[in-house]
């Protein structure tokens, strides 16, 4: 034993104490800090979304509408490819040797030892002879895909289309989808997204420092199949449909049939239209801007998006609303002399013609505009003139009672309102007062300031067939298997007639077939209840209006056709409705008393003369102009204002600052 | 008969049991660090999980050829252990393998590779031993203690040419030693006040380290009013200091390298740069940490097995222990660790012999040393040095080193009753 005996004691000491601290450093990061098993896991874990397929979509007996069509990217990992044919795998897959190099390049310069996409979207059959040949090709894989397809390239504007999901999208979602996810962005695709686009699956792979895959992480339990979205299955009859865009091919209007029994719509056409398939696949960007820069505007969506004054075609409803109120009885007699004179206004029949003495039934039937102007200003003025504005929202509000002017809740995104005008409208036209039922007598015959869809306009004609109520118009009967759709789709709206002041009105539209303006569009063996209307168009020709329903007893369509510039409701819009209403009740279309033809609707062009329309598409485009100039402004003050916070900020880091730089190391090592 | 009877009774068995748990354990994390799908057997001798087994066995043979020896052979052959390392430490600086930027090996042939440095370690604590536990030499007296300090410093600027850092750097560790056999404790504190010196100058203003010093000094004077000597002692100790810090930004931008200044900075935290030059540690750090208290298993750590950690088998094998064991495994080797340390220094002073005692401090620093610095790097509290972890790190040459510094002390101890 020497005298330095005790410094044993310091040593163990020391030793002990550094050991301590190590326990407790260890003890920190392992027990206390939960971070670093995150910082493992995401490592190690990568997440792959399993794409689901989406829903496809039937016609109302169960033709398919769209589909899902298989395609394959051909995928290429630089490292693992050898030596091989070149020459015979361009063949196989459509290019040239330039081309190879040039994908081949791109893919290398991507990542030499991941795997990229090589070919996009090769068809099944390219696909087919590929895969036998695919072993000579080592470090091609084949990953397939879908995308949707539409076998018979009809209903366009109902299907809508599936396009990226865009920034505002994604924050929208709250981070459901992701940059590159396909969304709807029109029609059913947009309004059924939820149901159309499935469950997403997860597979948990295990990756490792090099990115490699090395299997699946905990044997799969936290991973997720995905579940193909829902089939739907829409109202739309696919002959109808078909038929439709055939006889309303180089024109512009729209066609809406409804089944007045459930509210189910059973045409939808919207024209011009286009080719759905032109929005999928490689040359979508092109065929988009193409149909966006069309004129004609092959996108709006006519049958809830465009807007018509419904001329005659609103006379039923005038008369049922006068019925209603007890202004007039069906029988009484009203001499028309051609001229009808509201305070100083005179308002003139079609053509000058004189109907001489009518009753209701006849004054639907040969359009009497006098009569219902009669009819109108007694409305308006049955409480004293001093109380117009009240009488007139009376009125209004019986109109709006049918679905005018506010939206019947489609199950389609964009619907329009159309319009209805309010007291209020006319206290700034006039000044508070300052109008009379002379000064509005124009609505009484569907002109004026009342608009209305064409959907609105079948609706109209489903409450009449109905006898007083509605069901709200929809386009999708069930997802899935269930039958289940809204609840408001399975109430009847009542209008506030009674259902016995029909009649009169009924009698006088099936006058108007029978022997009225629309006598050349009458179908053998059906009884049609219609009513042309001609309604005056701002620009160019009058539209051509017809809405309709039939039979007669227990009606199973109802119908509105608008056919733009084309004059007369009785020349086009009848009797393309007629076809539309015979092939559904009958199934086919038997030769006519009157000689006209399927043919000759469908080959006629009344596409209206571009010229019309330039002034609008200069303001249209002067509009688009200052509001992309506005956007630009205003995306370049933000990219400003980012670039100043960045130079202030790295005016602020230049300091030699060691504590602030060691605060902000700190700060991002922890 | 009786002889070799006391010799086996003799013979430190928990010594021995700690070291062989400590081999197994190695052996065992090596197998999970650089497990192969292709060769799954722990004694296959393609990978390197199977050359450990190997190492581990010819380890064996050694001690046991080291027990058997003759303890006076020992003493009398320090000297010439020493002459052959140091002689070796020079052949391979001239002959030697680069690797990794050291040129710290001589190759063997056969695939085998020897690594004088890790030699030097018990050769340099056998000399020392030799030379503190001779007649009338004391280490306070300044001309022992420069020719001890020289048998250290020696090998220590051999190495430093190669230039492995870490090995030079375990060497200070036998300052411990030298505290034992009566060197000033001021030099210890001396030791820890410039280090933390350093580390705090790099990490604050120097100009407020200077004034809290300056204050502190002065608090000391005025509450130990001594004599004038007292006063003295602290300025010019307060002078030193302050001249040390203007000299840390020099050394720290002169002579040490950038990498070194690179990874003191990420301990620090001055820099983070977790996909260059900080991503060993930071990998390192993600696979003790998400250890948890349990682990994650045997052959189940995912930033083992898929290789995010570089040197796993070697340097940072500690990873695997931390990751596959959790906590429970950390405790468990640094308690074989501390436990085993603990037990050479009450070995040393159970000796009668100075030299037995000396060389028995030695082992105990160079292995604490060894632990704590490599543990420290994996967790993130010591700057990156590539020391191995004693008996678990897979490499023959330290394995073997280590069993031989070791057995040698087991044989000393073995013969503690007999006369050297």
């Amino acid at each position: 034993m020497n005298k330095f005996f005790e410094r044993r004691y310091v040593v163990t000491g020391i030793f002990i104490a550094i050991m301590g601290t190590l326990l407790a450093r260890l003890y920190y990061i392992q027990i206390v800090d939960d971070r670093y098993l995150l910082y493992a896991n995401s490592n190690v874990i990568r997440k792959q979304i399993l794409y689901p397929a989406r829903g496809p979509i039937l016609d109302r007996n169960g033709k398919i509408l769209v589909q899902n069509e298989p395609i394959y990217d051909i995928i290429v990992n630089p490292k693992e490819v050898k030596p091989f044919d070149t020459l015979a795998f361009c063949k196989m897959i459509g290019i040239d040797k330039p081309g190879f190099d040039k994908r081949f390049e791109k893919a290398r310069k991507y990542s030499p030892n991941h795997e990229s996409i090589f070919e996009k979207q090769l068809p099944v059959q390219l696909y087919a002879s590929f895969q036998e040949r695919l072993s000579e090709f080592q470090g091609f894989y084949v990953q397939p895909r879908t995308i949707r397809t539409y076998p018979d390239s009809v209903a366009a504007q109902f299907l809508g289309f599936i396009g990226e999901a865009q920034d505002r999208d994604i924050k929208r979602s709250g981070g459901y989808y992701r940059l590159g996810d396909y969304i709807g962005v029109t029609g059913v695709e947009k309004a059924y997204e939820n149901v159309l686009r499935g469950q997403r699956g997860v597979r948990n792979l295990m990756v490792d420092s090099r990115g490699v895959p090395k299997g699946s992480y905990a044997n799969g339990i936290y991973d997720t199949v995905a579940r193909s979205g829902e089939r739907l299955t829409s109202s739309l009859d696919i002959n109808l449909q078909k038929l439709g865009e055939q006889l309303m091919h180089n024109k512009l209007g729209s066609i809406v049939a409804i089944e007045p029994s459930s509210g189910e719509i059973l045409a939808y056409v919207s024209s011009p239209t286009y080719d759905p398939n032109l929005m999928v696949g490689r040359e979508r960007g092109n065929n988009a801007a193409k149909m966006y820069n069309d004129p004609y505007k092959p996108f709006f969506i006519r049958p809830i998006q465009a807007q018509y004054p419904p001329g005659s075609s609103f006379k039923p409803l005038s008369a049922l609303i006068a019925l209603q109120e007890g202004i007039i009885d069906p029988n009484e007699t009203f001499y028309c002399t051609g001229n009808y004179r509201a305070g100083n206004r005179i308002v003139h029949c079609n053509h000058g013609e004189a109907h001489g003495t009518v009753n209701m039934a006849r004054a639907v039937a040969e359009s009497c505009n006098g009569y219902f102007s009669m009819v109108f200003q007694r409305i308006v003025d049955r409480y004293g003139v001093k109380r117009t504005e009240a009488n007139f929202t009376a009125w209004r509000n019986n109109v709006m009672k049918f679905g005018l002017g506010a939206r019947l809740d489609l199950d389609m995104p964009a619907e329009g309102r159309g319009n209805v005008p309010t007291p209020l409208h006319y206290d700034n036209v006039y000044h508070k007062g300052g109008w009379r039922s002379s000064t509005i007598v124009p609505l009484a015959i569907g002109q004026g300031e009342l608009l209305a869809t064409p959907l609105q306009m079948a609706n109209l004609e489903c409450t009449i067939a109905n006898h007083g109520f509605f069901y709200k118009p929809h386009l999708i009967k069930a997802i899935g298997t269930e039958n289940v759709i809204k609840k408001e789709y399975t109430e009847k709206n009542y209008v506030g007639i009674d259902p016995g002041y029909f009649e009169p009105v009924i009698n006088g539209m099936q006058a108007v077939v029978e022997t009225g303006t629309a006598r050349r569009s009458k179908i053998p063996d059906i009884i049609m209840c219609g009513k042309t209307g001609t309604a005056q168009n701002p620009r160019g020709e009058d539209n051509s209006v017809f809405v309709a329903f039939a039979p007669r007893d227990n009606p199973k369509i109802a119908i509105a056709v608008v056919v733009e510039n084309s004059g007369e409701g009785a020349h086009w819009a009848a009797p393309i409705a007629s076809f539309i209403v015979e092939k559904y009740l009958k199934g086919k279309i038997t030769p006519r008393e009157s000689g006209i033809t399927v043919d000759y609707f469908a080959n006629a062009n009344r596409l209206p003369d571009l010229s019309l329309y330039e002034r609008d598409l200069k303001k249209e485009r002067m509009r688009d102009s200052i509001r992309s100039a506005r956007a630009d402004s205003i995306r370049k003050l933000k990219a400003d204002s980012i670039k100043k916070a960045g130079q202030i900020k790295s005016v602020k880091n230049n300091k030699p600052n060691i504590l602030d730089g060691l605060l902000a190391g700190r700060r991002a090592g922890k | 008969m009786n002889n070799q009877r006391s010799f086996f009774f003799n013979v430190d068995w928990l010594t021995v049991l700690l070291y062989l748990m400590l081999c197994v354990i190695g052996w065992f994390n090596i197998h999970a660090a650089v497990f192969d799908e292709t060769h799954p057997s722990i004694v296959d001798t393609a990978t390197n999980y199977g050359k450990q087994f190997i190492y581990i066995n010819v380890s064996i043979v050694v001690a046991i050829v080291i027990l058997l020896l003759e303890s006076r052979f020992l003493t009398a052959l320090a000297p010439a252990f020493y002459g052959v390392t140091v002689l070796l430490l020079i052949i391979v600086l001239v002959v030697g393998r680069n690797v990794g930027g050291n040129q710290a090996w001589i190759n063997m042939g056969g695939g085998f590779r020897l690594q004088p440095s890790e030699f030097a370690k018990f050769s340099t604590c056998l000399l020392l031993a030799r030379y503190l536990s001779s007649v009338n030499i004391k280490v306070t007296e300044l001309k022992s203690f420069f020719i001890a300090a020289a048998i250290i410093g020696f090998p220590m600027l051999l190495i430093m040419l190669q230039p492995d850092t870490g090995s030079t750097l375990v060497f200070c560790s036998l300052i411990f030693v030298l505290y034992r056999e009566g060197l000033s404790p001021y030099f210890l504190i001396i030791a820890g006040l410039l280090i933390s010196l350093f580390v705090l100058t790099l990490l604050f203003n120097p100009l407020y380290i200077i004034l809290i010093m300056a204050v502190l000094t002065g608090l000391i004077i005025y509450m130990f009013k001594r004599n004038r000597q007292f006063v003295l002692t602290m300025l010019i100790g307060l002078g030193i200091c302050i001249a040390f810090i203007f000299c840390v930004k020099f050394i720290y931008t002169s002579v040490l390298k950038p990498h070194q200044t690179e990874r003191i900075n990420i301990l620090l935290g001055i820099t983070t740069d977790l996909r260059g030059k900080g991503y060993n540690v930071n990998q390192s750090k993600i696979a003790i940490g998400s250890g948890k208290l349990w682990g994650k298993g045997y052959l189940h750590g995912t930033q083992t097995k898929y290789a995010f950690v570089p040197e796993q088998s070697t340097d940072f094998i500690f990873c695997t222990i931390g990751e596959e064991w959790g906590f429970a495994g950390s405790v468990v080797v640094l308690s074989l660790y501390l436990f085993l340390i603990l037990r050479v220094i009450y070995l040393a002073e159970r000796q009668r012999s100075p030299f037995s005692r000396i060389y028995g401090y030695g082992v105990a620093s160079v292995l604490f040393f060894h632990v704590v610095i490599n543990v420290g790097m994996t967790i993130g509290l010591v700057p990156v040095i590539g020391i191995p972890l004693p008996f678990i790190s897979y490499g023959g040459s330290s394995l073997l080193s280590f069993t031989i510094l070791l057995f040698l002390l087991i044989k000393l101890d073995s013969n503690r009753m007999g006369i050297v």
